[in-house]
């Protein structure tokens, strides 16, 4: 175990994917020799060449579609795109081709890739370097798609996408690289070091895609989050004091469905949090996996606590970001209804 | 408006021939067969600029092989080669009467340009891989892929390799070099430089070759194609069928009136040359040169295949309604199929005899195959895939979600 920040946990997964297996390869923009614009490929270059870790032309079409070509090939490529702000370029190779490969050819080729970028607010990044395009992804069929929300995970779910035969989207919320982010922009950095979930276990333990955890026990609601969300969903039940279950979905897709009717059906009562904007979010899945499948055991409506369906604003962003306050009061509505 | 400014106005391309116009290919240069020299295989792409203006010939108006370009096949090669293309036109009108009949859906042809996909398949070794587009099915052709193999895709019946999944025509076969083709086009381009980039990085001596159409050079992914083969000097042969219309969009719409579309290499320092792709000797050449460079680990080549769509763009299209019906009989690089044969016969080695002698062979080659497959079925009778089959292979293992919704659809 080692006490490590989410960007030195992504550092390390990648180094012990390709010292395990040469096939792995990492690539995108100031990747090789700076090792990253957030640091999370840096020393990579250093210590496994040029070959396997290097820059690429900012072309992010040409990032994923040479990736697919390389798995097709044989190889395992984990890219980076700068920010999931850029991803957009590439969204035809990702959709038409990554996740399309393997069922088109029944098998004859297959894109075990993982896309790694990250996502979400909280840095003043504007609109374009603070979305969350997750629904974009989980929208299309043959991706996977997953958000660590802490170090530990961060480094067992890059080894399991890395480990992974289908193409992967890595989402990494960037405010929590250096620290958890309970919503309060005015209190000083908490850093990993004094988390619990900033211990890292050495080695290449996965966290296994698919599966969501329990980060605070609760009888009376359950909150659906993941990223940066877990933490202002924990927050927000601490300062309303309501007996809140905060569950960190950790992989969208594929959903760990058992894990969150278990608790809806518990609890009876559902908030589902996080940062993209709301319509056609992915929290209006998860509303409706919810309604179907919980219908019977809830005591109130579902809400929904998101990002307002505007562009990411750049001095407007604490009142557009979904803090602790918004939270609160949706825990408040949903216990009184 | 100040009286030195004139009002500006829009430049939008149009062809010289349109339907009822009379075709008029003058202002298309061709150089004479043989005329653009051989450069050796390492030479530096800034020295051979000018081959990206010109068009390597072979055969000549008479039939022969002239020119440094020349001599790089047998008699049996040749010969070989001519039946690869019969065998491709045979099949493709075959398919195409299958589709009119309603045994599936769609069909693309090759009528006019056979000879870039079958001369092209002979410069690449086993293991080597084509990313193509859905008008290259000589790769599978002249790399003996079975027929039959490629009607039961063609008729989505329950032997059809890809289960049904995919659009008539868009084969897949790893085994013989050829990737599964997309619908979506231009995105092969840049990921055969992946596949080539792979390659080098694994320290392996295979070789990618790309495809792409005039149209869809227009696509941001031939931008990205040339920037990542010209950065990583990959071992590709990126190939360009120009075979004049995008649909009903003429080649001057993706172009623009100036250059050729082999001389949008020289700003990424790629190696760029213009071909005659209705002769096969100089496609072979070319690509034979090309593929040399790309195992020698002298980076890539553009090719530019001149050549001419004679049919439809697909059995959805009808070009009568864009074009001139006597525009093809009009194209100056004539047919590849009479040229070979020409050339054969002005060797000595064949003759008008042989020639309805192997057509008539072919024809009961592809009517056997065609029998075959049919007797399995075909998108509208006999034996078809299992609609359980869509389910499969999303993903290497089934998620929950899809184990549901397959037992929601009653599979």
């Amino acid at each position: 175990m080692a006490k490590m920040t989410m960007i030195e946990a992504i550092r390390e997964a990648h180094d012990v994917a390709m010292e395990a297996d040469e096939r792995v390869v990492v690539y995108g923009e100031d990747v090789g020799y700076f090792g990253g614009v957030f640091r999370c490929t840096a020393g990579l270059q250093a210590k496994y060449g040029t070959s396997r870790c290097f820059d690429a032309p900012i072309n992010e079409a040409g990032i994923v579609g040479t990736a697919i070509g390389m798995a097709a090939y044989g190889l395992k490529p984990v890219i980076e795109i700068q920010f999931a702000d850029y991803v957009y370029p590439a969204y035809d190779q990702i959709v038409s081709e990554a996740a399309r490969l393997r069922h088109r050819s029944n098998g004859d080729f297959t894109c075990p890739i993982v896309i790694r970028m990250p996502t979400g607010g909280g840095i003043f990044g504007g609109q374009t370097h603070s979305q969350s395009p997750e629904a974009l992804f989980t929208h299309v069929s043959g991706l996977k798609v997953a958000m660590p929300s802490n170090p530990r995970d961060a480094k067992g779910l890059l080894l399991a996408s890395i480990a992974d035969p289908d193409p992967v989207i890595f989402l990494e919320p960037k405010r929590l690289y250096n620290g958890p982010f309970d919503g309060h922009h005015e209190n000083p950095l908490v850093s990993w070091k004094n988390h619990p979930l900033g211990e890292v276990p050495d080695g290449d333990d996965i966290v296994p895609l698919g599966k969501a955890a329990i980060r605070r026990e609760g009888a009376d609601v359950t909150v659906l989050a993941y990223g940066t969300m877990v933490y202002v969903a924990q927050a927000a039940a601490e300062e309303t004091g309501i007996d809140a279950e905060v569950l960190d979905l950790r992989t969208l897709m594929p959903l760990d469905l058992d894990a969150i009717t278990s608790s809806v059906k518990k609890t009876g009562r559902c908030v589902i949090v996080h940062e993209a904007t709301r319509t056609s979010g992915f929290g209006a899945e998860l509303m409706s996996l919810v309604q179907e499948s919980c219908f019977y055991h809830l005591e109130a409506p579902i809400i929904r606590v998101t990002g307002w369906d505007t562009p990411y604003p750049h001095a407007q962003e604490w009142e557009y970001f979904p803090g602790p306050a918004r939270v609160g009061e949706a825990l408040k509505k949903v216990m009184e209804d | 408006m100040t009286e030195d400014t004139n009002p500006l106005s829009l430049n939008v391309p149009e062809p010289g021939c349109r339907p009822g116009d009379t075709p008029d290919f003058s202002d298309f240069e061709i150089p004479q067969a043989g005329a653009v020299p051989r450069p050796p295989v390492d030479a530096d792409p800034d020295s051979i600029r000018d081959m990206a203006f010109s068009i390597v010939r072979v055969l000549n108006k008479e039939g022969a092989a002239v020119g440094d370009w020349a001599g790089a096949l047998s008699v049996d090669e040749l010969r070989q080669g001519l039946r690869h293309m019969l065998t491709l036109r045979t099949y493709d009108a075959r398919m195409l009467t299958a589709q009119r009949q309603g045994k599936t859906s769609f069909y693309m042809q090759h009528l006019g340009e056979e000879a870039v996909s079958c001369a092209f398949a002979r410069a690449m070794r086993p293991g080597d891989m084509n990313f193509p587009t859905y008008r290259q099915a000589g790769l599978l052709i002249a790399r003996d892929y079975p027929m039959v193999t490629m009607m039961n895709q063609i008729f989505s019946n329950a032997e059809d390799p890809l289960h049904g999944r995919q659009l008539p025509i868009m084969y897949s076969s790893q085994e013989h070099g050829f990737f599964s083709i997309s619908g979506n086009l231009g995105t092969q381009f840049v990921q055969s430089v992946g596949w080539a980039m792979a390659s080098a990085i694994s320290g392996d001596t295979k070789i990618a070759a790309g495809w792409i159409g005039d149209g869809s050079t227009a696509e941001s992914d031939f931008h990205a194609a040339m920037v990542f083969a010209s950065t990583y000097k990959a071992p590709v042969v990126l190939n360009i069928v120009n075979n004049q219309w995008a649909i009903s969009t003429f080649q001057g719409i993706a172009r623009g009136g100036v250059g050729t579309f082999a001389a949008r290499g020289h700003g990424f320092g790629i190696a760029s040359i213009r071909v005659d792709g209705n002769d096969y000797l100089a496609v072979h050449a070319v690509a034979k040169w090309a593929c040399e460079r790309a195992r020698l680990g002298l980076g890539p080549t553009l090719i530019e295949h001149v050549t001419y769509r004679a049919g439809g763009h697909s059995t959805s299209d009808d070009p009568s309604a864009y074009r001139s019906r006597r525009e093809a009989a009009a194209w100056p690089l004539g047919d590849p199929i009479e040229r070979l044969k020409q050339h054969l016969i002005v060797l000595g080695e064949w003759s008008e005899d042989r020639h309805l002698q192997a057509e008539a062979e072919v024809l009961d080659e592809v009517k056997t195959a065609q029998k075959t497959a049919e007797a399995v079925g075909t998108l509208a009778s006999g034996k078809q895939p299992s609609p359980r089959d869509m389910f499969e292979g999303v993903y290497e293992t089934m998620p929950p979600h899809l184990i549901r919704q397959r037992q929601e659809a009653g599979f």
